[in-house]
């Protein structure tokens, strides 16, 4: 799986998914686009790993919920790279909430980044896609809740789905530039996102993993390499990374 | 160089034609473009001519000769 002279662009690349991501592509011999929106910090600490294996990578900040940002993002990358070729959509957040104590602005601020986020990203790397014409490779992070749903995640879950479903459609629309889409489902995996999950819960879950233990970000960001080089005929799929959790 | 030749030299790039098989009479059907072909067509003469074309004005091009016409009506 040799991604050197390849361009990837990862969104939320500071921690957790998107770190590992980053970290793994760029070991495969990617360039790597490390954006993040808040912990900056962090993100040059994943620049300086990158670098230090050899690989180049570029900081850029953005707020993937706004589409200004995310032009300037992927024009960042293209002014520095001089090409894209993986994009992978990760960004996201939870904002938690039994749907009866359900504020607007908790569920419009997960549809924002999760969902639209990922239509903003989408749309601004295609015109240079297309432009380049060597093909490509979107990868969008949902979640096996966009699957299954899940109690207390209604807008997560929602906005997942709607990833899900834009990636098959997109894959579909793309197919003929030979441009793949597709989604990875993450199921528990050991980030700060889950980290703050009581331990009640945490045993709760792990009760139906056939695996018997959280996933670790490393065993995604596998299956987005996988995703972002030799899988030339998979296209339209979701992937499940959940240790059966979703069966 | 013509606004034609321009045109036709876009076409000829993004379509993957030869520019003597293009006259202004040339419908997009004739050298099988599909959808995704006329966006990326539209997105490489907005960069050409510096303009921005509507979706609605995508609609009622269907020819050479109807990109030239338009092009020429916008610069």
């Amino acid at each position: 799986m040799d991604l050197t002279g390849k361009t990837a662009l990862v969104t939320g690349a500071s921690r957790g998914i998107g770190r590992a991501t980053a970290l793994t592509l760029a070991s495969a011999g990617a360039s790597v686009v490390v954006n993040y929106n808040s912990n900056e910090n962090a993100a040059e600490e994943v620049k300086k790993q990158i670098e230090n294996h050899g690989s180049s990578a570029l900081v850029v900040r953005a707020d993937v919920a706004d589409y200004s940002q995310c032009e300037h993002l992927v024009k960042s990358a293209i002014d520095h790279f001089k090409r894209i070729d993986i994009l992978v959509n990760n960004a996201g957040i939870t904002r938690d909430n039994l749907l009866a104590r359900m504020k607007e602005e908790e569920w419009q601020a997960v549809i924002d980044t999760n969902l639209n986020g990922v239509y903003n990203c989408c749309r601004a790397v295609l015109r240079p896609l297309l432009k380049q014409k060597s093909g490509g490779r979107i990868i969008n992070v949902a979640s096996v809740a966009g699957i299954h749903g899940n109690s207390g995640q209604a807008n997560y879950s929602a906005a997942k789905g709607g990833v899900i479903a834009f990636s098959r459609s997109l894959a579909k629309e793309l197919g003929s530039r030979n441009i793949t889409v597709n989604a990875v489902a993450p199921g528990f995996i050991e980030t700060e996102m889950t980290g703050v999950l009581s331990d009640e819960m945490k045993e709760q879950v792990l009760s139906r993993i056939a695996l018997g233990r959280l996933g670790k970000p490393e065993e995604v960001a596998d299956v987005i390499l996988f995703l972002a080089s030799s899988a030339d005929y998979v296209t339209g799929q979701v992937i499940a990374v959940d240790g059966s959790l979703s069966m | 160089m013509s606004v034609e030749t321009r045109v036709k030299d876009i076409i000829a790039a993004q379509l993957e034609v030869a520019v003597d098989k293009l006259s202004k009479e040339t419908t997009f059907e004739d050298i099988d473009a599909d959808s995704l072909d006329i966006v990326e067509l539209v997105m490489a003469l907005e960069e050409e001519f510096d303009l921005e074309i509507s979706d609605q004005e995508i609609e009622n091009i269907n020819s050479v000769g109807d990109v030239i016409k338009y092009i020429e009506s916008k610069i």
